[in-house]
């Protein structure tokens, strides 16, 4: 589990002393029901399409994952070797849910699923995301999406 | 831009502060707390986006469940092919690759069953044929750098997407396996770097490439290829 108090060593430490940035503002934007919401994922997991480029140690770029995906083209590059990946190796949607989202919009619960998603490496210093992060966000206003799952590993 | 945001450490999150967050008590590696339970998932879905319905925050809830303990975690494991190392001289590099190259050669027929049932693998992120894989990584064992097979990426970079295919095809064989239940991932781990050729293997590239003059390729050997939780067995 990850309860930090209950991780082996060395990893517990490791893990608490990462350094997390804080803002000195907490921006909050509201928005329509979850029935009218437009869903798109953001992962950290170093996700990308079979024959897109891997990603490299420290890159702050993201790979787009494109909704119609199949579970057979998704495959993982995160340079870090300290988390299970056998969870995903059974399931994708253990880190990327997308055949339970796509049951969401069926079911009328969301309103719908983006036709784009994304991938950072989250083993990366968070200011070389930013820029792309602040591009992505262009991007996904342009995808009509209002709602962002973001989706650790 | 609304955002929600699953969180597996809490005590990130509190400093970070993000307008929503659900943190989960499940372990890395694993947000959605359960492979193959699509109802729990979906539990943990939902509330993650029901954050949105929140009228101020930043909202940080705790999801109240545990992950399921399923088979995988609660069966003790082991894998039924033996994979015997007891008349290789692990000193000796040749034979170490030989007896890799003979365990690969041993679970293939199970991975080629896992890739037909499933319709799915996640080996192929190195680009390098499963056929090759032990080659690569065994050249690695005398310190030697081999022929880099990709352009795109430094071959210390490959080496590591080598490892991840070849920990996700020893993975994707074993559990393919009639009559077991599949390992839980701590017990994975534990079979692989504790019973496995392919382990000792990765070890002894470890030990080989640590003085490597290619500083990408010393820092994957020193801190990419072999699991923190490990690190302690490997010195």
């Amino acid at each position: 589990m990850a309860r930090l108090d209950q991780l082996p060593e060395p990893m517990r430490s490791h893990i608490a002393t990462l350094e997390c940035p804080n803002f000195k503002t907490q921006p909050w934007i509201e928005g329509p029901p979850l029935s009218q919401r437009r869903v798109a994922m953001i992962s950290t997991a170093g996700l990308h399409h079979r024959d897109d480029r891997p990603f490299t140690i420290m890159s702050g770029d993201y790979r787009i994952i494109p909704g119609s995906i199949a579970a057979n083209e998704l495959v993982m590059s995160h340079i870090s070797t300290n988390f299970d990946r056998t969870g995903f190796q059974q399931d994708w949607n253990l880190v990327f849910p997308l055949d339970r989202l796509r049951e969401l919009a069926d079911q009328g619960i969301i309103g719908s699923v983006a036709d784009f998603h994304y991938s950072f490496m989250g083993a990366t210093d968070p200011k070389l995301m930013e820029p792309t992060a602040r591009d992505l966000a262009g991007l996904l206003k342009k995808d009509r999406v209002n709602a962002i799952l973001l989706v650790p590993v | 831009m609304p955002t929600t945001h699953i969180s597996l450490i809490r005590e990130h999150t509190e400093i970070i502060k993000p307008p929503r967050a659900l943190w989960v008590p499940f372990e890395l590696g694993r947000p959605l707390g359960v492979p193959n339970d699509a109802p729990f998932q979906t539990k943990v879905l939902l509330a993650a986006l029901k954050l949105f319905e929140a009228t101020s925050g930043p909202v940080l809830e705790d999801f109240p469940e545990e992950a399921p303990v399923s088979g995988e975690i609660g069966t003790v494991w082991a894998c039924p092919i033996n994979l015997s190392i007891e008349k290789t001289d692990l000193s000796s590099t040749e034979q170490l690759q030989e007896a890799f190259r003979r365990e690969m050669l041993q679970l293939r027929p199970w991975y080629d069953l896992a890739v037909k049932t499933r319709r799915r693998t996640t080996v192929g992120v190195s680009g390098i044929s499963v056929e090759r894989i032990s080659d690569f990584i065994g050249a690695f064992l005398q310190g030697n750098v081999p022929e880099n097979p990709r352009q795109d990426l430094p071959v210390g970079l490959v080496l590591k997407l080598a490892v991840d295919d070849l920990k996700a095809f020893y993975f994707e064989a074993v559990s393919a396996q009639p009559g077991q239940a599949l390992p839980g991932s701590e017990r994975f781990a534990d079979w692989f770097w504790d019973e496995t050729v392919a382990g000792k293997v990765l070890l002894a590239v470890k030990q080989a490439c640590t003085k490597s003059n290619d500083p990408i390729l010393q820092t994957v050997v020193m801190r990419l290829l072999i699991p923190m939780t490990q690190t302690n067995q490997s010195n």
